[in-house]
């Protein structure tokens, strides 16, 4: 008895220790797991070759030119005889046309989030929440021409001394273009506030507006900040509806109406020439290059903290 | 804690066996001896860690990644927590039957046969013969048998669940865990799955986790209650024959739960 | 009283206000649906589809952008698509949580703002100068797949999620292993998820021009692309080049062009749509 007990044991012990097939199965799956593991880190490799190449081209760029004269020169004129490399205009343009940009998308878009949220009928919010997906799914090339081609004719009727490439167009319809990430976001934001915030105002007797605007805007307004970020980091790295219809002229200045260029349009004008690669007129892509990605890095690491800290406050 | 099981032979056996959620434990200290080809059922009321302990079984709870065992679980005298185990055959020995029914969306077919299959058995007519031997155990097959290849989804909850039965039975297991597997179904398909209990535990070794004491008095060789305490922490108040625990209960707790003047 | 009517009135107005604002972007999709269309629709022809660009806005047509653009659209997915599904499964079936982990998510979540032009500028130092790509159709398309990978994870990410528990734990329970229960449970269940994430993340690399404009893919190309390393350029460069001519001629050329594009799209579009509507209605549990 005692005898078939053991041996009966050593046979089941035997069946769970792991024999050969088990240890090259679990190998296989350790293989697999590896595999796996690297497609997820090439996220963290871009990112580290973006800021790498940055640096790398960035660097001797900044050995010529003095970070002061960078960031205080008011003119930009590398590809000149006359050089001067201050960023300033670059800037100024594109805080210019983002500018515009979201004084048109940022009230547009929060509304018709309001709408969708609070007022809109189901049946109609299914409708015109994917309508208005759409034209966040045109390419911005498409855009670029409806600014150049639509909107400055039109705008120009009304507009005198409106140039024929303004930094006021290529604004506006970059705000159309970002409505829908303003709108979606915020209605999320507006969404995930309690409808038991919602009720107890109503049962104070205050109407749908009051709600609105003085309950559940301000309760997910952490939200609607964020995607206001968001928003204007999608207008300073959008490139090419400034490239085709803001112009490229380096030029301070704060008004709309006139031929600017921005960062990424900068860019776009020396790709597109015969500029050689390695001189320092080439470089300069790269110094601009940097400044756009720390700029628009800053915005988008907000914007997430932002959203992080919201989604856990309604969880 | 530890009852009686008289003259039975042990299959599973709990050595003081403590599960942590990060850190903090759900069940403690349990002892519990599983006997050979009998249904023993695990009652309580929720939130007493029956399912936590019934999925240490079969090391389900290694799927949570914030889970830790502490103590054994010997199978056959054999740690199932040993340093040298193959987790893989752990659950092919030791079957499990969910809450609610989970069919894969594949076909009736393809649901049985998927247990043997990754076990490398490709021949068809082998596959056949498990497929129709498994539906057969599960008390299915008359019901399927036209329709093997059709969605399982298709089938009604009490067809599902007896499904999941048959396709536990397809990789050959000693013992088959049921967490509370008539839970979703109405009546007739629950009596359905108790009586194909009964006719399995002439084979099979049955852990049942239940919270109707009805089910357990009607199925069950052999009852544990549990119950957490103040501190939320579940442990084994009772364990013995089910018409002792159910008709002259030891311990205090158990007999008001079992007249239902708990909670 | 006075009040209480006035407090409708403005509530009455407001609510118009914002139905406007949501109609306003419509509005103007539909101004530049109309714009194009009536600008593009009298060049549509075989020959505008078949010809190669020319000097004369009469005789260009799309030929090799249509070509660049099947060619990088084609390798982009070749590349991208294993990597962001790969990705999506170590994230949400492997990964521990642990602050590697969150890095990795953090990084997904800040390179879907990069400006795409950001990636234009690595694409080119990277591809096609470290690796000696040169302004090749390969060149392009690794760039847009790097460019499309953060969505095509978060999209197939998705797409695992919606996978119920359950199913995972029966597998798990039969003895399968990690890889098993993923490759022949989670995965096809999945799959038409996956796919209509596959298709949105192509249908936004069709339209970018940007980072391919930095990378130098040409705007003048008068073959056909043989392999992955010729000299390429796509449908969006072709209508930059064309909008920014002074020519009319042209500008019509684009509005055309625009009207192919935008086809592409929609069907793409349309593909994703019909996908989620079924996968929708083939399981339920």
């Amino acid at each position: 008895m005692g005898l078939t007990t053991r041996s009966m044991a050593e046979v089941y012990a035997a069946r769970f220790q792991r024999g050969m097939a088990a240890r090259w199965r679990e190998l296989g799956e350790l293989a697999i797991q590896a595999v796996l593991f690297f497609a997820a880190m090439v996220s963290v490799f871009t990112t580290m070759g973006i800021v790498a190449v940055l640096a790398v081209e960035a660097i001797p760029f900044f050995q010529r030119v003095s970070l002061i004269e960078f960031l205080t020169d008011p003119q930009w004129t590398p590809l000149f005889a006359q050089k001067h490399f201050g960023i300033m205009p670059l800037v100024v343009g594109t805080f210019l046309t983002s500018a515009v940009a979201l004084a048109l998308a940022m009230p547009v878009g929060l509304l018709s989030a309001v709408y969708l949220s609070e007022y809109a009928p189901s049946r109609v919010r299914a409708i015109l929440k994917p309508a208005l997906e759409v034209l966040a799914g045109i390419p911005t090339v498409v855009y670029g021409y409806f600014a150049l081609l639509f909107v400055t004719p039109l705008l120009k009727r009304i507009i005198p001394g409106l140039e024929t490439f303004n930094a006021l167009s290529a604004g506006l319809t970059m705000g159309v273009m970002i409505i829908p990430l303003i709108s979606s976001l915020s209605e999320d934001a507006l969404y995930a506030v309690p409808t038991s915030l919602r009720e107890a105002a109503y049962a104070l007797g205050a109407t749908r507006l009051e709600v609105a605007v003085r309950v559940v805007i301000p309760a997910a307004l952490s939200g609607i900040v964020a995607s206001f970020i968001l928003a204007a980091s999608r207008a300073i790295g959008e490139t090419m509806i400034v490239a085709i219809a803001a112009g490229q002229r380096p030029i301070l200045t704060l008004d709309p109406r006139r031929a600017i260029e921005t960062m990424t349009a900068y860019i776009v004008q020396v790709s597109l020439g015969d500029v050689p690669h390695g001189t320092l007129e080439f470089r300069t892509i790269f110094a601009v290059g940097l400044v756009l990605f720390l700029l628009t890095l800053a915005l988008n690491l907000l914007a997430i903290r932002i959203i992080e800290r919201y989604r856990e406050v309604y969880r | 804690m530890e009852g009686k099981t008289g003259m039975e032979e042990i299959v599973l056996e709990a050595q003081d066996l403590t599960v942590y959620y990060d850190g903090r434990p759900a069940i403690e200290g349990i002892h519990l001896k599983i006997p050979r080809c009998r249904i023993t059922a695990i009652i309580g009321p929720s939130g007493c860690g029956k399912s936590t302990l019934l999925r240490c079984f079969n090391r389900m709870n290694d799927l949570i990644p914030s889970a830790r065992v502490v103590g054994r679980v010997l199978f056959e005298g054999i740690d199932l927590y040993g340093p040298d185990v193959d987790v893989v055959e752990v659950r092919r020995r030791i079957g499990m039957v969910f809450q609610k029914p989970n069919p894969f969306p594949k076909s009736i077919y393809e649901n049985v046969a998927f247990g043997p299959r990754i076990q490398g058995i490709r021949d068809r007519r082998r596959l056949d013969e498990i497929v129709e031997r498994c539906l057969q155990a599960a008390a299915l097959w008359d019901e399927v048998k036209d329709k093997l290849h059709q969605n399982a989804l298709t089938l009604s909850g009490g067809q599902q669940q007896r499904l999941c039965i048959a396709r536990a039975l397809a990789t050959e297991p000693e013992v088959l865990l049921m967490d509370e597997p008539a839970s979703a179904l109405d009546p007739i398909a629950t009596m359905k799955i108790e009586d194909l209990m009964r006719e399995l535990a002439r084979r099979y070794t049955i852990v049942i986790v239940t919270h109707n004491m009805q089910q357990a008095a009607r199925v069950s060789d052999y009852t544990a209650f549990m119950l957490a305490g103040e501190d939320r922490v579940g442990r084994l108040i009772e364990f013995g024959p089910t018409q002792q625990i159910f008709t002259r209960p030891r311990d205090r707790r158990t007999e008001d739960y079992i007249t239902g003047r708990f909670g | 009283m006075e009040r209480r009517r006035r407090r409708e009135i403005v509530g009455r107005v407001f609510e118009w206000i914002a139905l406007g604002a949501t109609l306003f972007g419509l509005v103007v999709l539909a101004l530049l649906l109309f714009d194009v269309a009536r600008r593009g629709l009298g060049v549509l022809s075989w020959s505008f589809l078949t010809r190669y660009p020319s000097r004369f806005p009469e005789q260009a047509g799309i030929r090799s952008a249509l070509l660049g653009t099947l060619w990088v659209m084609g390798l982009t997915a070749l590349f991208a698509v294993p990597l962001g599904v790969a990705a999506a499964i170590y994230l949400e079936e492997y990964a521990p949580r642990n602050r590697l982990t969150r890095l990795i998510e953090l990084n997904i979540n800040n390179l879907a703002g990069v400006p795409s032009i950001i990636y234009g500028l690595l694409g080119l130092e990277l591809f096609v100068r470290s690796l000696r790509l040169e302004r090749s159709i390969l060149a392009g398309a690794l760039t847009l797949s790097l460019l499309i990978l953060p969505i095509l994870i978060t999209a197939s990410r998705e797409a695992l999620r919606a996978v119920p528990m359950s199913l995972r734990e029966a597998a798990f329970a039969l003895g399968a292993t990690r890889w098993q229960v993923i490759r022949h449970q989670v995965l096809p269940v999945a799959f038409p998820g996956i796919l209509t994430g596959m298709i949105l993340a192509l249908s936004r690399a069709i339209g970018e021009s940007a980072p391919l404009i930095t990378i130098g893919a040409l705007t003048f190309i008068a073959f056909d692309p043989r392999g992955p390393l010729d000299p390429f350029t796509v449908l969006p460069i072709q209508i930059f080049n064309w909008v920014s001519r002074p020519q009319a001629g042209f500008h019509t050329r684009a509005a055309g062009a625009i009207l192919v594009l935008l086809t592409v799209l929609l069907s793409m579009n349309s593909l994703a749509i019909y996908l989620r509507n079924r996968l929708q209605r083939r399981y339920r549990w």
